[in-house]
């Protein structure tokens, strides 16, 4: 087989690929919904905000989906436990600060802002700051020194204007 | 200043370097716990033999409760430190089982020992939840009051026990003793 052939091929395996990840996006998708609509309730607004609550909670155990994406098993619970929670009349924030008091800032993808979560919040904006005055004062000597490349001195200034002259 | 202002992007490298380091050796799956200090929740459960049990039934001394399921590999890795604990009568350990179903628990205690001094039967989880667990296995340490004074995630072994606990427990000891 040459070189050719594989290239002739490869774009026919690349859609076939494709198809196959599209299949598994839409299982998944699948998946994720009856994960949420499991749960029964009484009017819309209590379900988006069940489904808010859980897109923004942090799985503790698998530590890179929200809980609404996670079927771990403590997930689940705190889905039924948010569920629970709504059904019972509660508010969002006492929600939140019920999960709060049990996992911490970690449960938040929006930690709040207290001062254990201050280098968080305002870290990248301090390295930003940072990066920013360097450049600053880079650019700001550089262009210092150019100017002082190009004004000449009073030697240079007689000099320059003999040559003018004699041309002249 | 003057020199010493050249010296800044070496000594900024290095603080830098020196933070991502020290990041490469942490946990991630260690979360702070944030019962420390605070008293072990309230609960109204059974045992795994089916024997009503409250908050009143905790040993009144230094003990550790240990989150555990018959499902949970690493709960067996862990298990011959706390057989051995409960031989020699170090420490009280009460057991949490935790998502289980209680046919499977008490198997899983029949096959392997029981170094329990009773397991709560957490089958729903809830009680975990308001322990702030992820997963078993997870130990809690907690002193005579009642109140969890440390938290050690994922398996106990010897190494763990002599490093983390035995110090620890030392000096909740000589806490209570005064």
């Amino acid at each position: 087989m040459n070189i050719q052939a594989v290239r002739s091929k490869a774009p026919g395996l690349m859609r076939l690929f494709g198809v196959i990840c599209m299949l598994f996006g839409l299982l998944g998708a699948g998946a994720l919904s009856a994960q949420v609509d499991t749960f029964e309730f009484e009017t819309t607004e209590q379900q988006q905000r069940f489904r808010k609550l859980s897109d923004e909670l942090r799985c503790p155990m698998c530590q890179n989906t929200n809980l609404t994406g996670s079927s771990g098993g403590v997930a689940e619970d705190l889905r039924r436990e948010i569920h629970r929670m709504i059904m019972d009349g509660m508010t969002d924030q006492e929600i939140e600060q019920f999960m709060f008091e049990r996992y911490g800032d970690f449960i938040f993808y929006r930690p709040r802002l207290r001062q254990e979560t201050l280098l968080l919040w305002f870290g990248p904006l301090a390295f930003l700051a940072i990066g920013g005055f360097v450049a600053f004062s880079i650019s700001r000597r550089a262009r210092k020194i150019d100017e002082d490349e190009k004004a000449l001195d009073s030697a240079q200034q007689e000099k320059l204007q003999d040559l003018l002259n004699s041309k002249g | 200043m003057g020199r010493v202002k050249y010296f800044f992007p070496v000594i900024g490298f290095f603080a830098l370097a020196l933070l991502l380091w020290r990041g490469l050796y942490l946990d991630p799956k260690e979360l702070p716990s944030m019962l420390i200090d605070k008293p072990i929740p309230a609960f109204e459960l059974n045992t795994v033999d089916g024997e009503p049990v409250t908050n009143t039934d905790l040993p009144g001394q230094v003990f550790l409760l240990n989150v555990w399921g018959s499902y949970c590999l690493p709960c067996l890795v862990e298990h011959p430190t706390f057989m051995r604990l409960s031989e020699e009568g170090e420490i009280p350990v009460v057991g949490v089982n935790y998502k289980d179903e209680t046919n499977l628990a008490q198997g899983w205690l029949e096959t392997n020992g029981n170094p329990f001094a009773f397991s709560i039967e957490d089958g729903n989880g809830r009680f975990g939840i308001d322990l702030g667990v992820y997963g078993a296995p997870e130990t809690y340490l907690v002193d005579a009051n009642g109140v969890i004074r440390y938290r050690h995630v994922s398996v106990l072994d010897e190494t763990v026990w002599a490093e983390e606990f035995l110090p620890a427990i030392a000096e909740l000891r000589a806490e209570s003793a005064q």
